[in-house]
This record gives C-alpha cells, sequence and structure tokens, in this order.
C-alpha cells in the first residue's frame, strides 16, 4: 500500500477544514440547510474530491471518470464547495444556493449542477443506482470506479438493501459504499429511533467486505480508498465512524442540528471554532 | 390577516384525536419534529411509534394496526409517500383498511428543498385509487376541524398538510363535512374553485376581479375525493365558466377532477391555474415559490379573463 506523505494528509485536512466553513457559510447566509450531516463527511469529501477520485472539471462527463453519488443528498452543500474549489463551476456562484434559476438546488440535481453525477434527495436510491452503473460498466469494458456516500439513518431504508444484494450478487468490486456512521438522524440518536447493529455483519451477509475507520482520520480515509481497489471479488463498504456536526461543538451529536441553519451569533461561534483548530 | 401553521394545527389536532379515541395510533418515518407528530407522541408515548426512514414499511406496520380494529394515523413528507404507491394501491385502497396517510410538507411548501421533496402529484396518484377519501384543507381552523371527521370515517384517507403558515380564511364557526364543498362567496360571473392554501389567493384574485366589475363565486373544496358533484354542476349553471385553483399539477389533481364532472354533467369553459406538466425549483421562500411557478394571484385574474372570453364565445 502507498503511504501517504504528511503533506498531503496535511493539506487534505486544510481542504476538509475548507469545506467545512464555506458549507456552514453557505447554510447561514440561505438561513436553510443540513449542517450536522454536511460537518460529518468533510473529511471524506476532501479526501475524494481533493486526491482520490479520477475525475475532470473540464470534462464532467468523461466517460471513464470515477463516479461518486452523495445518497445522503441533504448533505450537498459541502459537495457544491468541494465542486467549486474543484473547477466543475464558478466558486462565486455558491453565493446563488436557493435562490430562483440557481444551478444549485436545494438537493443535488444531476440537470442543473455540472459534477453531480445523481439527482438525489430522498434517502436510499444510491447503491442501487450505482450497481446499475457498475453492471454497464462491466459490459462495456471500462475500469472506472463508483463510490456512494451513505448516511446511517439511510440504512433503514429498505431500497438500500435491495442495492445492496444485486451488488453482492454480481460481485461487483468497483463498487464502493461509505457510509457516514454518525448515529443521528432527523428526530434523535439511529440507536434509538431504528437501530442498524450488528452492522458490520448485516453488510458481510450481503457479501460485502467490511471496513472500518474513524471517518475524520485523513490517513485512516486515504488508506481505506486504496484498500478498496485491492478487493477483486465483492463489493466493499467502508463504516466510517464519525461525529454529526463535527467541529462546532454545540451541534456536535445532536439532532437539533440536522436541518436549521445557525443564526448570525452562532455562525461567528462556529466559524471561530473551525478556524482555531488551525494554530 | 393573521397566519397561522397548518402542521402545528395537525399536530395540536392529532393529540385531541389521540384523547377522545383510544385506539388512534401515530405511526412517523423519522420526521415527527418536522410534521409535529412530536406533540401526540409526549402526550401518548406508548401509542406512538417512530420507525426510521422506511416509509414503504410504515404503510405495510399500519395496516396490521388497521387489521386489528385500530386507526393508524401515518406521516411522512407528502413527496414520499409516492415512496409506498403500491403498498397504498394493494394493501390500502384494494383492502380496503382504515389507514389514515398523512402527507406533510405538501405542494411547495418544502420550497428551501427543491423538487425532490416537493409533492405536486400526490393528489394525482392516489386519486386514481378506489375508495381513498381525499382532503387537502384550506387554513389551520380547517385543519382542526376536519381530523376528527377524518379519524371517525370509515375507510381510507389522505389527508394533505402544508409546510406553510398561511392567512387564515375560516373562523371557529367554519362548518365542515367530508365530500362537501365551501362556498365562501357568491359571484354571477365565474367560480374560483381552489383548494388548499390557493383558497386564500382565489379570495385575493376576487378582489381584483370585482373592482373590475367581475362577480366571483369562490369555493373551496377541501374533499378532492369524492369530489362534491352537485356544487360542481351548479356551479356551472350559474357561472357558466371554471377556474381551478391548485397547489399541484394541472394533470390529476383538483382541476381534473372538475374537468371529469363538467364533462359528465355540463361542459362549460374551464381555466386550470396549477403547476403546468413540469418541476418546480428551490427558492428563497414559500410565496415566491408560487408566484415564479404559475400561481400567482396575476395567474388566476389571467387564467378568469380567459375563461371568460371563452364564455362569451360561445
Ligand atoms: C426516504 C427519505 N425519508 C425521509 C427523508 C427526510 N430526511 C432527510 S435527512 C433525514 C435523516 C437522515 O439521517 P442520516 O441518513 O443519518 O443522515 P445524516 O445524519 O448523515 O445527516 C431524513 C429523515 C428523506 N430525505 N428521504
Amino acid at each position: 500500500m502507498i503511504h501517504h506523505s504528511e503533506s498531503l494528509i496535511f493539506d487534505l485536512e486544510e481542504k476538509a477544514r475548507k469545506l467545512r466553513v464555506e458549507a456552514l457559510e453557505m447554510i447561514h447566509r440561505r438561513g436553510q440547510g443540513h449542517p450536522g450531516g454536511s460537518l460529518s463527511i468533510a473529511e471524506i469529501i476532501a479526501a475524494l474530491f481533493f486526491h482520490h477520485l479520477k475525475i475532470d472539471p473540464e470534462n464532467p462527463s468523461w466517460e471513464e471518470r470515477d463516479r461518486f453519488i452523495l445518497s445522503k443528498g441533504h448533505a450537498c452543500a459541502t459537495l457544491y464547495v468541494a465542486l467549486a474549489y474543484r473547477g466543475f463551476f464558478p466558486v462565486e456562484e455558491l453565493k446563488t444556493w436557493g435562490h430562483l434559476n440557481s444551478r444549485l438546488q436545494g438537493h443535488p440535481d444531476r440537470l442543473k449542477t455540472p459534477g453531480i453525477e445523481m439527482t438525489s434527495g430522498f434517502l436510499g436510491h444510491g447503491l442501487a443506482i450505482g450497481a446499475g452503473i457498475c453492471l454497464a460498466a462491466r459490459l462495456k469494458g471500462f475500469k472506472y470506479h463508483t463510490y456512494v456516500l451513505l448516511g446511517d439513518g439511510e440504512c433503514q431504508a429498505g431500497i438500500l438493501w435491495e442495492g445492496a444484494m444485486t451488488a453482492g450478487k454480481y460481485r461487483l468490486s468497483n463498487l464502493t459504499a461509505i457510509l457516514d456512521y454518525n448515529d443521528v438522524q432527523l428526530d434523535g440518536p439511529v440507536h434509538e429511533i431504528m437501530p442498524l447493529e450488528p452492522l458490520r455483519e448485516k453488510w458481510r451477509s450481503f457479501n460485502f467486505e467490511v471496513i472500518e475507520i474513524n471517518g475524520h482520520n485523513m490517513r485512516e480515509i486515504l488508506d481505506s480508498l486504496d484498500m478498496v481497489l485491492e478487493i477483486h471479488d465483492r463489493p466493499q463498504v467502508i463504516i466510517a465512524h464519525t461525529t454529526k456536526g463535527k467541529g462546532v461543538s454545540f451541534m456536535e451529536n445532536d439532532a437539533f442540528w440536522h436541518g436549521r441553519a445557525p443564526d448570525d451569533e452562532q455562525f461567528v461561534k462556529a466559524k471561530a471554532e473551525l478556524l482555531k483548530e488551525e494554530s | 390577516m393573521e397566519k397561522a401553521s397548518f402542521r402545528k394545527a395537525f399536530g395540536e389536532a392529532l393529540v385531541e384525536v389521540g384523547a377522545a379515541n383510544s385506539n388512534v395510533v401515530v405511526l412517523v418515518a423519522d420526521v415527527s419534529s418536522s410534521v409535529m407528530t412530536d406533540y401526540f407522541a409526549e402526550k401518548f408515548p406508548e401509542r406512538f411509534f417512530n420507525i426510521g426512514i422506511q416509509e414503504a414499511g410504515m404503510v405495510d406496520v399500519a395496516v396490521g394496526f388497521a387489521l386489528s380494529g385500530m386507526i393508524p394515523f401515518i406521516n411522512t413528507f407528502a413527496g414520499l409517500f409516492l415512496r409506498t404507491v403500491e403498498q397504498v394501491r394493494t394493501c390500502v385502497s384494494y383492502a380496503n383498511t382504515n389507514v389514515k396517510i398523512v402527507g406533510g410538507y405538501a405542494g411547495l411548501s418544502d420550497f428551501k428543498d427543491g423538487p425532490t421533496h416537493h409533492s405536486i402529484m400526490d393528489i394525482a396518484v392516489f386519486r386514481s385509487m378506489p375508495d381513498i377519501v381525499i382532503v387537502g384543507p384550506a387554513d389551520a381552523t380547517e385543519v382542526k376541524k376536519i381530523l376528527p371527521l377524518i379519524a371517525e370515517h370509515e375507510g381510507p384517507c389522505y389527508l394533505r398538510i402544508s409546510r406553510a403558515d398561511t392567512p387564515l380564511v375560516f373562523d371557529e364557526n367554519h362548518k365542515v363535512e367530508i365530500g362537501k364543498g365551501v362556498i365562501i362567496k357568491e359571484g354571477s360571473d365565474v367560480t374560483l374553485i381552489g383548494n388548499g392554501v390557493m383558497v386564500y389567493r382565489c379570495l385575493e384574485a376576487s378582489k381584483i376581479l370585482e373592482r373590475e366589475g367581475i362577480g366571483c363565486r369562490v369555493i373551496n373544496i377541501h374533499t378532492i375525493k369524492p369530489i362534491d358533484r352537485e356544487l360542481v354542476k351548479d356551479s356551472a349553471e350559474k357561472t357558466g365558466c371554471i377556474v381551478t385553483v391548485e397547489e399541484h399539477s394541472i394533470i390529476g389533481g383538483l382541476g381534473s377532477a372538475v374537468a371529469e364532472v363538467l364533462c359528465d354533467v355540463h361542459p362549460v369553459p374551464l381555466e386550470r391555474v396549477g403547476i403546468k406538466d413540469k418541476f418546480a425549483e428551490t427558492g428563497p421562500d414559500f410565496e415566491t415559490l408560487l408566484d415564479a411557478h404559475g400561481m400567482a394571484v396575476d395567474d388566476i385574474v389571467r387564467a378568469v379573463k380567459l375563461a371568460l372570453e371563452r364564455k362569451e364565445r360561445r
């Protein structure tokens, strides 16, 4: 396995910080959005979009690009920031989020936003769609990899397991599910609303290779993304243990911040916390 | 004009319904704080079931309750009930089970989340299923008045609840009966038939039109199915043209329901205000989104003039 340099790790961690600050800024500016689940995926999105994914902002529909589906579409603020900084559209355009005629919709819209692979927002679709993409790649002889980012609450949806079963049956080794396991959904803790455990065993029994990591540890994320490329006989799930609202003390682990924008004072406090880690 | 919240009215009325009848149970798919079933959860925790992000499964669990003589109210966003269409068709409509489906965040009222979360074809889909009563109240008062009737009604119902705070159209003296339209205002040139949040906009349009000497009968059709055929027929006969106004696709909703009645009994010119076979978009607020997508008061006024022109040409 490749050893990732300290400087790469540092650089990606800084990118993750930037994603957090700017995603929260978008949510605050608009007075709408989903801070909790946008903050918990910052490292994962940074690793994918600023290092791992084979994508070309100049040519978003390049046939051999890696595919990424944000199945938990409500966390799109973080993705929009990443796409803008990767050059899929101007950074200035982030300010139009939620305006009439904006290319940035409340949830990802593949017809409007360059770099958005698939429309999402209602949970559960990503894995089955990813399975279809992988089956097509197999028929067409393409080698690209497909990544689907899932929420843990989302794993309650039956359709998700239909996709998993299909991926398992066809041994879709070019399909990786990344599970943002922050243990909080809209109404409260996942383990109270509708428990998922034993979760590792569930995925194994659906014929997935299971890798568990700390989803805020950049090195572990990069290593796991390398690891899945070495698995050639089955789909994989990276169970990333995360904290909902990560980086903002008063948002962490609190369902209250699932779908609510911070007010001015809260935003200032949150931003200071996110930037302070730097020193 | 005083504004009130549909969903708060619903949440409070649900508690009263639960207090009046211990057979009432409430199920929700992880959106309790959004659709305000949390009031019920606090009051009657033993009759409240949050089953997580499992909309399709929630319908079938509710069917199990209904088969056991209980009255399940199942709750999530209206758009999400489209995920459960087959469950509803087979296990609620065809099997005729006493399940009360409550679609929150209806129409464009979840303006901020965009077209995935808008619900502009729910009425079209559920209206095609036999024996489901479909209700879309006009304001918070009507929500409160109608919920006990839905609980008492033997059989499946679909209730549409907006996320918006909207002006109150009715006061406490408002009388509601399932299947009976409400004449809010008399006028002889045209009939405006609205439902849900659009009833208020119908009234606004009628004021503008009256200043121009056009008399509008304004009707609230809270029960889209079974629709009040007598009142539609009577309006066609008396005013000679009709404009329907709905926060829904013009395909399959209130406009279609009225068109079907007119075709059967008394064809007159009909204009339909609503969403014209497209998806809307994310908007900065609810009212702006309605205005931008064909449901402005001006759109109603224009539709009335078109209907009148067509009437005169006949
Ligand atoms: C099928 C579906 N049901 C309900 C919703 C409403 N909703 C949006 S986000 C959310 C909670 C998601 O929880 P989780 O998957 O854990 O995401 P995260 O905690 O990472 O934000 C719910 C219920 C939805 N978007 N789609």
